[in-house]
């Protein structure tokens, strides 16, 4: 596994990778009980990194496997989102049940990004990147906009009344009672949504170590020699914008679930590049550091706003620094920071594709 | 003798440049030819069009009996024809054997779906894959290197991990373009045993070399290029004498 590289400097029984991944499943496993102790917006917080790690992980294959840089990710969220939106609300009075919606939505994010992949394939790097950017603007500028002259996306105002998650019959947005024990809604969609960043890592992990990960990875490096050696780069570069699209999409049906209100601002180009940020901090091409830049840079914020407020209040009696403004301003930090001091991010990816597991597996 | 690739009047212009005209050459199963010139004859540009990497302006390439495609350089190498770089590009961030193992990407066959539910076979040819990329790598003698990031390995033996990159591939024809530019005099000789090896095994190697010794004693039969036409052919000791290649190499004064 990827095992983190920081275990070096842990003491004994925490050195040893089983005990860490025991750690980590616990952890995972109790993290919205304890978050519920200190209220139900901590568990939210939660709900949302995860959101925010699926997410992650997808943009991580198209950019920190196949090298192609994608500031337009957030689009494919924004397709799944409104998938789920039109299918599931009274906007257009339809309500399918999530096992239809959630592939179907996944599916159209992953045709977005074969759309956003076929004018680009022959561009790299800086070019890519402004393209992918004006795709993302694209959407969110369709989404604010296809209101008239027939009212598809009932424009800046959004879908509202969106349907919660409900598997066999069990409505997720309702807090259920299990022999006396009361389980949160918001702890159910916890789990839920656990269950699909586990699945996806799963997936993730399997391209990785197999044949077409290494095409990505040797497009990464050198798309001239991965040509000679006969990869199909343009096929194969399709196939990272597709596939990473899809998590983008299934990310984005649940959000819509989850929240039962979309409008185009949740997708502007500021997520995107939150999301980039997320994956570059953890460490691009390394699945486990991809995971802890969501949960920090989700969590972290979140934290600033609830100390921020009072500290302010405390010293100057006053609040002087929007939360909001705070952030921005300790994001760039903490890339500045990142680029001096780890410039391969938290948890680098050791080799970035490692081979080993896959040999011995 | 039996011809594995024919040029048949190869022209490429680079604007108003023709760097290459009406090129024609054949090249026999299982021998090893040396395509040699001055600086700027248009060597490079030869295996470029050869292997896809430029189209082309006119005339054609066939192997085995069919036209090669052009401007598609994944095509050319599922046709059997594997190259190396003059400047090396190997996947720097990946191991010597990843490296390897992505050369056999064209040999394997798992799709999206074989990987997403891990079918058996496609275990079976991850792991037959692994196998083979370290026996690759012990022939071309750097097996102690296969978990080395290949931006760690020594010059040589980058070289030597760019050819066994090619061979995965399981070509009937390397194209080396200048294999020992910037080797010292051992590792010149090691890649010259290795060369040999390799035509002894079947596969036709194409050679562009500067060092004119090692073509010299290596190769089975030689042309010569200078301003982008083929002024010589032949075996090493005839295109030696040939005056008009001692013009292109020497000047005129030296040809009598």
């Amino acid at each position: 596994m990827t095992s983190f590289s920081t275990s070096r400097s842990l003491p004994g029984p925490l050195n040893d990778p089983r005990t860490q991944r025991i750690l980590i499943i616990v952890g995972a496993l109790v993290a919205p009980l304890i978050a519920l102790s200190f209220g139900a917006s901590w568990v939210r917080i939660l709900d949302f990194a995860l959101l925010y790690v699926l997410l992650a992980i997808g943009l991580n294959l198209v950019v920190g496997f196949a090298g192609l840089l994608d500031l337009g990710y957030i689009a494919f969220y924004a397709v799944g989102a409104y998938t789920w939106a039109f299918l599931a609300s009274p906007h257009f009075g339809l309500h399918l049940p999530f096992w239809f919606i959630l592939p179907l939505g996944a599916a159209f994010a992953g045709i977005a990004g074969v759309f956003l992949g076929f004018p680009t394939l022959r561009l790299r790097g800086d070019y890519l990147a402004i393209v992918t950017l004006g795709f993302g603007e694209i959407i969110r500028i369709f989404l604010n906009n296809l209101n008239q002259p027939i009212n598809i996306t009932n424009g800046p105002q959004g879908i509202d009344q969106i349907d919660s998650l409900n598997i066999a019959g069990l409505d997720l947005a309702r807090n259920i009672d299990l022999f006396g024990f009361k389980i949160h809604s918001l702890v159910l969609y916890y789990y839920a949504f656990l269950f699909c960043v586990v699945i996806a890592l799963i997936v993730v992990r399997r391209f990785q170590i197999s044949r077409i990960g290494r095409a990505w990875a040797s497009i990464r490096e050198d798309e001239m020699a991965a040509k000679a050696i006969g990869i199909d780069t343009r096929g194969m570069k399709l196939l990272a914008f597709a596939m990473g699209a899809t998590f983008g999409g299934v990310s984005g049906g649940l959000f819509a679930a989850f929240q039962g209100f979309v409008s185009p601002e949740s997708f502007s180009l500021l997520e995107s590049i939150a999301i980039l940020t997320m994956v570059v901090l953890g460490g691009m091409g390394n699945l486990a550091g991809v995971v802890l830049g969501a949960v920090l840079l989700t969590a972290l914020p979140e934290i600033l706003r609830f100390i921020a407020i009072p500290l302010q209040m405390m010293l100057f009696d006053k609040v002087y620094l929007d939360p909001e403004v705070l952030r921005m301003l300790l994001l760039s930090l903490a890339m500045i920071l990142m680029m001096l001091w780890r410039p391969a991010g938290l948890l680098p990816a050791r080799t970035r594709y490692a081979h080993r597991e896959g040999r011995t597996a | 003798m039996i011809t594995l690739l024919e040029a048949r009047a190869v022209n490429k212009r680079f604007g108003g440049l023709q760097a290459l005209t009406d090129v024609s050459l054949h090249i026999n199963r299982g021998e090893i030819y040396g395509l040699i010139g001055p600086n700027g004859a248009g060597k490079t540009t030869f295996f470029n069009v050869l292997t896809g990497a430029y189209a082309i302006d006119g005339g054609e390439f066939v192997m085995n009996g069919s036209e090669l495609p052009v401007g598609m350089p994944h095509l050319v190498a599922a046709h059997g024809i594997a190259r190396t770089f003059q400047n090396i590009r190997l996947f720097r961030e990946m191991t010597a054997l990843e490296n390897v193992m992505a050369g056999h990407h064209i040999r394997s066959s798992a799709g999206v779906w074989d990987i997403l539910f891990q079918t058996r076979k496609t275990r079976e040819e991850e792991r037959l894959m692994a196998e083979r990329g370290l026996e690759i790598l012990a022939y071309v003698g750097i097996p102690q290197h296969a978990d080395t990031l290949a931006r760690n390995l020594s010059y040589g033996d980058q070289r030597r991990l760019e050819i066994a990159r090619a061979l995965a591939t399981e070509p009937q024809m390397l194209a080396l373009d200048e294999p020992a530019a910037g080797m010292n005099a051992t590792e010149t000789v090691g890649l010259r045993q290795l060369i040999e090896t390799i035509r002894h095994d079947g596969i036709t190697v194409l050679l562009i070399e500067h060092d004119v010794k090692l073509i010299m004693g290596l190769c089975d039969r030689v042309a010569v290029l200078d301003f982008g036409k083929k002024i010589a052919e032949g075996t090493p000791a005839e295109v030696k004498r040939n005056p008009d290649v001692i013009r292109a190499y020497l000047g005129a004064n030296h040809a009598h």
